[in-house]
C-alpha cells in the first residue's frame, strides 16, 4: 500500500455522512416527464435541434453544443416533445429546457445497452475524442466542464500525468464511491482510453483512505493495466478540488489563474471515466448518471442511477419521502452545494447528489464580531485570508480585492465552514468575486 | 408546498463558537488560578473575583448605557479580560485600584474601540499599565507567598525576583551572589516567590498553554517564538557576563514572562493572523522583554513589549501574508 498523501496548505475534516456508502446503486424507471436543460455545462448553452411534437428516442441528440466550449445533449428517454420552455434551474431561475413526455422506453440506434464489459480500445485519440464531443461527455465531479475540450492537449503543453479524481472528499456523496466499487471494470477501462487520447504514460487515481473497499477493488484491478496506479488519500477537504489534488498526488503547484495542464497534469473525476468509456466502447450518450440522495432524516438513503431531467423531487420519494423535519434540501455536497427553493428541478449532467437536512442543521450560526482568530486563514486551501477579502468586499474595495487575489478562491467554504463568529465570510466573497470578474473582463475590453 | 431554507454554501457549520473559545481560555487559567489562590490566600480571591465581576460591569454598563448594542458580557471574553487583569497586579491591591483597572480595561481597552475583536491593544495590559502609572507604589508592594495564606492586607511585602535582582545588579553587586538569596528554580517553577497574583508558577501557566495548543485554540507560533528569542537573547548577555546578566533560565520563569507569552501575546484580536506574522510578533516580543528587563527602567518588560508589539500588528498583518497556493512553481 502507497504512503498516504494530502495537500499542505489549509484544509477542514466536517463530519462525514457517508450514510449510503453500502446501498449499491439501483436503477430508476424513467419518470412521466423529463426537462433537459440546455445549459447543464460549462460553457455556452446548447443550440435545440428537435421542436414541439418531435418523437424522440433516448441516446438521441436533441442539442447541439457549437461554441468551442459547449456539449452536446441527448434525449434520456423516449417520447414527444412537449415544448422548448424556461424551467427553473437549481439557482432559482428559468432557464430554458426541452420537456418530453415519456412514452415507452426506446432507444436510439447504434447504442449498445449490454452490459458486457468490452476492454479493448480500437479507436484512434482523435476519434475518441471526437465521439466523447458527440455524447456530450461533461466532468462528472460539479464543474460539468466538456470533457473533450479537457482531452486534447493544447499546442506548446504536454500532459504527463492523468489524474483520476475519485476523492469525493464531500460529506455525505457516496455516487462515485459506488461506482468505483460496482463499475471498477469499466472506470479502468475509460481512463485507459483517455490516457490513449491524451497520449500519457501515467495515471493515478486519488482515493481518499476512508473508502478502503474502493481502494482495493481499484488497484486490485489497475494491475492488468500498464500506467495506471491507485493513491491512498488522507481525508481532508477540498481534496477533490482540482489543484489540491494535483497537489496531494502529484506536489505540483498549479500556478495563480492557469489550468492544470501548466504543470503537465490533466483531472477527470471517476465518473466521467465510466461516462467516456460507456460513450466509446458502447456509443451510449451521456443521458444519466449516479446521484446520492441522503440526509440524518432520509428513510433509505440511495444511490440512484438516473436520467438526466428527473425531478428531484422523484429521487426523493424513491429514497422513503421528503422527511418531515426537512427544512432545507440541497444539490450537491453540503459544503459546495445549492440550497434549492423548489424540489420539481431537474436532475442535470451535474447533479451528484440531493440532500435533505433538518431545520437544526441547516441554520447557519448568529453573527458576531470577527475576534480575529485566524482560523480562516489557517484553512483557506489557497492561502488566502478570506476575514480580509470579506471586509474588503463588504466596504465595496474591489480593486484591493484584486490585488489580495479573490479570484483564487474556489468558493469551497472552508472559512465559513470554521469561523466561530459565523461570518458570512464567502457570502461577501462570491460578491467581491463578482464585481472583480467584471472588472477583469472590462477592462479586457 | 413545504417553505425551504434557501443559502449559500456551505451548508454545515464547525461546532465552534466564540463563547466555547472564551470558555476554553477561562478553564485553562484554573491552574494558575489555583496556585495563585494557595500562595496568596483569600487575598487572591477577592483580587480575582473583584476583577472579573467589574470586568463584566462595565462590559455591561457601556453596552447599556453607551453602545446600546447587544448584551456581550457572557461571551467570556469579559471574564478572561477580568482575570488577567487579577493575574497582572499584586494580590494585595486595594479593591478599588482593582475596580479603577477594570474600569481602564474594558472601557479604554477594548469597548472604546467596538468590543470585542476590534480592539487593537491588550485590554488586561492596558489596564494594567495605567494601574503602574497610577500608582506606582501599590503596583510594587508585592506580598511574600505563604502557602494556605488568610492574611489580607497585613502581608509581609517583599520584592519579586526580578526587582531583587535588578535592584541589586544596579548598586553593583553580582549575579553569583544574589541568587542565593532568591527562591531556587524549584521553587519559581511552582510559583513560590513573590510576583503579582497569576504569574508566579511557570509550571501552572505552561499547563494552560498545553491545553489550550491541544484544543487547538492557541498555536504554538507566538508562545515558542516569544519564549524562544527571550530565551536565547538573554543567554547570549549572560554568556557576555554571568555576574551582571542573569541566566535564560531565570528570565523564563520570572516576573510575567511566561503569562505574557502564553496567554497576553496570544490574543486573538491584538496579534497577527498569518503563522509568519504571528512568529515575528513573537520575536519582537522577546527582543523588547530582555531589553527592557536588562536595560530599561523598570525590572519588567513584558507588558509594555506586548502593548508595543501590539502596535505593528497592522503593520505586520500588511508585511506577512500567508503562503499562497500557487505562487511559485514547485515541481516535484
Amino acid at each position: 500500500m502507497h504512503q498516504l498523501k494530502t495537500f499542505v496548505i489549509g484544509g477542514v475534516h466536517p463530519p462525514e455522512k457517508k450514510l449510503a456508502e453500502k446501498q449499491p446503486i439501483v436503477r430508476l424507471d424513467p419518470p412521466k416527464t423529463v426537462s433537459i436543460l440546455l445549459s447543464q455545462h460549462l460553457g455556452a448553452p446548447a443550440v435545440p435541434v428537435v421542436a414541439k411534437g418531435d418523437k424522440v428516442l433516448a441516446g438521441q441528440i436533441i442539442a447541439r453544443g457549437e461554441s468551442f466550449i459547449s456539449a452536446n445533449i441527448h434525449s434520456s428517454v423516449s417520447g414527444t416533445v412537449a415544448k422548448v420552455d424556461g424551467v427553473p434551474d437549481t439557482s432559482g431561475y428559468r432557464k430554458q429546457a426541452i420537456i418530453i413526455n415519456v412514452e415507452g422506453d426506446e432507444w436510439a440506434e447504434g447504442v449498445d445497452r449490454d452490459e458486457a464489459f468490452v476492454r479493448d480500445c480500437q479507436m484512434s485519440p482523435e476519434e475518441i475524442v471526437s465521439r466523447v464531443k458527440d455524447c456530450g461527455v461533461v466532468g462528472l465531479g460539479g464543474a460539468t466542464f466538456p470533457s473533450h475540450v479537457k482531452l486534447k492537449v493544447p499546442k506548446g503543453k504536454k500532459a504527463e500525468y492523468l489524474i483520476i479524481n475519485g476523492v469525493e472528499c464531500e460529506p455525505c456523496l457516496t455516487a462515485d464511491h459506488r461506482l468505483m466499487l460496482e463499475k471498477g471494470n469499466e472506470i479502468m477501462a475509460g481512463i485507459s482510453i483517455q490516457m490513449k487520447a491524451l497520449g500519457v504514460g501515467r495515471a493515478i487515481i486519488g482515493i481518499e483512505n476512508n473508502k478502503p473497499d474502493a481502494i482495493n477493488n481499484l488497484s486490485e484491478i489497475a494491475r492488468e493495466y500498464e500506467g495506471i496506479e491507485v493513491q491512498p488519500l488522507k481525508v481532508k477537504y477540498p481534496q477533490g478540488a482540482e489543484k489540491q489534488l494535483i497537489k496531494a498526488v502529484v506536489g505540483r503547484e498549479v500556478p495563480s489563474g492557469k489550468l492544470p495542464i501548466e504543470v503537465g497534469c490533466v483531472v477527470h473525476n471517476v465518473g466521467t471515466a465510466f461516462a467516456v468509456y460507456e460513450a466509446v466502447q458502447k456509443n451510449k450518450p451521456l443521458v444519466e448518471r449516479v446521484v446520492t440522495v441522503s440526509g440524518d432524516s432520509v428513510r433509505k438513503p440511495s444511490n440512484f442511477m438516473v436520467r438526466i431531467g428527473t425531478p428531484v423531487s422523484e429521487l426523493i420519494e424513491a429514497a422513503g419521502g421528503l422527511p418531515e423535519d426537512t427544512s432545507k434540501v440541497v444539490n450537491g455536497g453540503p459544503m459546495m452545494g445549492k440550497a434549492l427553493n423548489d424540489i420539481s428541478v431537474p436532475v442535470t449532467k451535474g447533479t451528484s447528489g440531493i440532500l435533505a437536512f433538518p431545520g437544526s442543521e441547516s441554520r447557519r450560526p448568529a453573527e458576531q464580531n470577527c475576534i480575529r482568530c485566524a482560523r480562516c486563514l489557517t484553512v483557506c486551501p489557497m492561502g488566502l485570508e478570506p476575514y480580509l477579502l470579506s471586509a474588503l468586499a463588504e466596504k465595496q474595495r474591489f480593486e484591493d480585492c484584486e490585488m489580495e487575489r479573490i479570484m483564487d478562491c474556489m468558493e469551497c467554504g472552508s472559512c465559513l465552514y470554521i469561523c466561530p463568529s459565523g461570518k458570512p465570510l464567502l457570502d461577501y466573497i462570491r460578491v467581491g468575486k463578482n464585481r472583480v470578474g467584471i472588472m477583469i473582463r472590462e477592462r479586457s475590453h | 408546498m413545504k417553505v425551504l431554507t434557501v443559502s449559500g454554501s456551505p451548508h454545515f457549520h464547525a461546532d465552534h463558537s466564540v463563547s466555547r473559545i472564551m470558555y476554553g481560555v477561562v478553564f485553562s487559567l484554573i491552574p494558575a488560578m489555583l496556585v495563585s489562590f494557595y500562595f496568596f490566600g483569600l487575598a487572591a480571591i477577592l483580587v480575582t473575583l473583584t476583577a472579573v465581576v467589574s470586568c463584566m460591569a462595565f462590559e455591561f454598563l457601556i453596552q447599556k448605557y453607551l453602545i446600546r448594542g447587544p448584551m456581550t458580557i457572557f461571551d467570556g471574553s469579559a471574564i478572561i479580560t477580568g482575570v488577567l487583569l487579577a493575574f497582572n497586579v499584586p494580590a494585595n491591591l486595594p479593591l478599588g485600584i482593582v475596580v479603577i483597572g477594570a474600569a481602564v480595561a474594558i472601557g479604554m481597552g477594548k469597548m472604546t474601540f467596538g468590543g470585542l475583536g476590534k480592539n487593537p491593544f491588550n485590554p488586561a495590559l492596558v489596564g494594567r499599565v495605567f494601574l503602574m502609572i497610577s500608582f506606582p507604589v501599590q503596583m510594587t508592594t508585592y506580598p511574600e507567598p505563604s502557602a494556605f495564606s488568610t492574611r489580607l492586607a497585613d502581608a509581609v511585602t517583599g520584592p519579586t525576583p526580578l526587582t531583587f535582582l535588578k535592584g541589586g545588579v544596579d548598586q553593583g553587586e553580582k549575579v553569583s551572589e544574589l541568587m542565593p538569596q532568591i527562591p531556587d528554580y524549584a521553587n519559581m517553577m511552582l510559583g513560590n516567590m513573590g510576583g503579582s497574583v497569576g504569574e508566579v508558577s511557570a509550571l501552572a501557566i505552561i499547563l494552560g498553554g498545553l491545553y489550550m495548543l491541544a484544543r487547538r485554540i492557541i498555536s504554538w507560533h507566538i508562545p515558542v517564538s516569544y519564549l524562544g528569542t527571550a530565551a536565547i537573547l538573554s543567554a547570549i548577555f549572560w554568556m557576555v557576563n554571568p555576574e551582571v546578566y542573569p541566566d535564560p533560565l531565570f528570565h523564563l520563569m520570572a516576573g510575567g514572562l511566561m503569562l505574557g507569552a502564553i496567554y497576553m501575546a496570544t490574543d486573538y484580536a491584538t496579534s497577527p493572523m498569518s503563522k509568519t506574522g504571528m512568529i515575528i510578533f513573537g520575536i519582537g516580543c522577546g527582543l523588547l522583554t530582555v531589553i527592557i528587563r536588562l536595560f530599561g527602567a523598570y525590572p519588567e518588560g513584558v507588558a509594555f513589549s506586548i502593548l508595543i508589539m501590539n502596535a505593528f500588528v497592522p503593520l505586520i498583518n500588511r508585511g506577512f501574508k500567508p503562503k499562497r497556493f500557487g505562487e511559485e512553481i514547485k515541481n516535484g
